[in-house]
């Protein structure tokens, strides 16, 4: 499997506060990599810098073997990186079909004075943009609801409805930010298989934020751990649940010398 | 709301407004030639009308705060006159070859001139300042509006505070409500579209649009000069119609006028905003002899709307139609 992403000795600086430190991180085609940490150990921020949202201070971020240095969000999305939120960013004003459209922005063959035009091309391709907009949604359950304002979607869907906005773009890598943040158990068994059937059907790879150990360690072929911004450990779940840093990372030092 | 409903949606507004006051008596309106007033009335209506929808594109549906619409106005305005009057007799020799067509030749070419120079002034101010957000975005445009007044007031070339006067009156009914038309079809063409949808995301969530493949940057400056293009060209036609132009009456009041035309007709609904375009015309025309209570009535109207309306006249209708722009 080729390399995806790779960030070498990445740190981000704001002010006198290191929020990321000399992280090295690797995201290979079709991998599910969870990223965990307490609160606060930088994980957002990583996204951030992936996405380009931020830059990091020092050291490098590749995507696909192109270092990614200076380019804006959009730019990096259009290499095939979209995420989610961790309080959810949907276009409020837009129905449910609007915000999928929106994203489907990225592969337009006719923008500007196509849409002044209105030409045989731009209708045939707004046709189908339409069509692939529906099937997306129609595979995550939200056919039904194409029509009506995002924000009248009940929580888990709205959180479903940003996954389908994001695989819009047509990503490789899809970073997801505490999707089970505020869902119950049975939402979260039902998200851990939506991610896995995700990542299956539409062949990416997902690097997943995530505070619910069950989840992080039902779906993750691999995790990652930061604590204040720093890697502390890296590998399958079971090696990371044994891990003395980890553990003392989530519940404290033992009480050494005792 | 698709493009072509509102452009049925506008021809039926003017015809509709046109036949309710034509047959009214004469003697009910305070000029006694009340066909002309009509008429002029009209023109202005559908002067409010482009300059409305086009900043409608860049307030409502892109959600950047622009205060200087008259600004680029002025530069239509005076874009414009500097091929009709100032130079008119090397425009007009140049353009002998089309005859007696020669003037309405010139008077073309001198609103698309108003135009593409007010869209260059927006692409010009937009660049730099659409970094800006909210409050700092709207400050920056009142103060381009105002540096484009006083300059015009210094250059002796373009009549200074004198203004400029002798501006042939070309501009009719046809041509205004045409070009109205027109910019109610682009702007609606432009959102009604895949393309489009990028325009809203902005204004909903600047990092959720970035994130979705959106360049942020490139559709808030294109929303500025197609306002732009579509406020010089509705300058272009009011220097036109009146044939007396002054700085002054490109105000930063005059900004504040298209502001609220396109609040009370609803941010970013183009059917609201074009009704309201017309009826502040109206309404502008009927409180005349109450003078300085035009302002009150104006607040009021805006202050009674936010409490009962506070999306606008329109605003949040029509948005989650279903089936548009898909199906051929």
């Amino acid at each position: 499997m080729s390399e995806l992403l790779r960030l070498e000795k990445v740190t981000v600086r704001f002010g006198g506060l290191v929020a990321v430190s000399e992280v090295d991180f690797h995201v290979a085609e079709g991998e599910l990599v969870g990223l965990i940490g307490p609160n606060g150990a930088g994980k957002t921020t990583l996204f951030n810098l992936v996405t380009g949202v931020y830059t990091p201070t020092t050291g490098r971020i590749c995507l696909g073997g192109r270092e990614v240095d200076g380019l804006n969000s959009s730019e990096i999305t259009g290499m095939g990186v979209a995420r989610t939120f961790q309080n959810i960013r949907l276009f409020n004003s837009l129905s449910v079909l609007d915000n999928v459209i929106a994203a489907f922005n990225l592969h337009l063959e006719s923008g500007f004075f196509g849409a002044l035009w209105r030409g045989a091309a731009f209708r045939a391709q707004e046709a189908q943009i339409q069509e692939e907009a529906m099937a997306l949604l129609e595979i995550f359950g939200l056919r039904e609801a194409a029509h009506t304002p995002c924000r009248s979607l009940p929580y888990g869907d709205q959180r479903r409805l940003e996954i389908v906005r994001a695989l819009a773009t047509r990503p490789k890598l899809l970073l997801l930010d505490e999707p089970a943040a505020g869902m119950n158990p049975t939402e979260k068994i039902e998200l851990m298989r939506l991610i896995r059937f995700t990542q299956e059907r539409f062949k990416l790879a997902v690097l997943l934020v995530e505070h619910d150990m069950k989840v992080v360690m039902g779906i993750c072929e691999r995790i990652a751990v930061l604590e204040y911004g720093r890697k502390i450990a890296e590998g399958t779940p079971t090696e990371i649940q044994k891990d003395k840093r980890v553990i003392a990372a989530y519940l404290g030092e033992e009480v050494a010398d005792a | 709301m698709g493009p072509r409903f509102l452009l049925l949606l506008s021809i039926a507004a003017v015809s509709l407004v046109s036949f309710l006051f034509t047959g009214h008596p004469q003697a009910s309106w305070p000029l006694g030639q009340m066909d002309d007033y009509l008429l002029n009335i009209l023109i202005l209506a559908g002067i409010n009308v482009i300059l409305a929808v086009s900043l409608n594109i860049v307030n409502g549906h892109t959600g950047q705060f622009s205060l200087g619409h008259a600004g680029f106005m002025a530069v239509g305005a005076y874009g414009s006159a500097t091929l009709t009057q100032i130079n008119s007799k090397a425009c007009l020799a140049s353009l002998a070859f089309l005859g007696n067509a020669a003037p309405l030749g010139l008077f073309v070419l001198s609103l698309l001139a108003g135009g593409v120079l007010a869209a260059l002034a927006g692409l010009a101010v937009g660049l730099p300042s659409l970094r800006l957000k909210g409050d700092y975005l709207a400050i920056v445009t009142l103060g381009f509006g105002e540096i484009i007044r006083v300059m015009i007031q210094n250059t002796e070339a373009l009549g200074g505070a004198r203004g400029l006067a002798g501006i042939p009156s070309q501009t009719s009914l046809g041509w205004t409500w045409g070009v109205s038309l027109l910019s109610i079809y682009c702007v609606g063409s432009l959102v009604n579209s895949t393309y489009g949808r990028g325009f809203l995301a902005v204004r909903d969530d600047e990092i959720a649009a970035e994130a979705m493949g959106v360049n942020t940057t490139r559709y808030k400056v294109t929303a500025f000069v197609v306002g732009a293009f579509f406020a010089g060209l509705a300058g272009a036609l009011y220097a036109h119609f009146i044939g007396y132009i002054t700085p002054e009456g490109f105000s930063f009041l005059k900004s504040v006028d298209v502001v609220v035309m396109v609040i009370l007709g609803g941010m970013g609904s183009t059917a609201g905003v074009t009704v309201a375009a017309i009826a502040l015309t109206f309404l502008n025309e009927a409180l005349r002899e109450a003078e300085q209570y035009r302002m009150v009535a104006f607040a009021l109207l805006l202050i009674i709307l936010m409490i009962t309306r506070p999306q606008g006249l329109l605003g949040g209708l029509g948005r989650w139609l279903p089936g548009k722009g898909g199906k051929s």
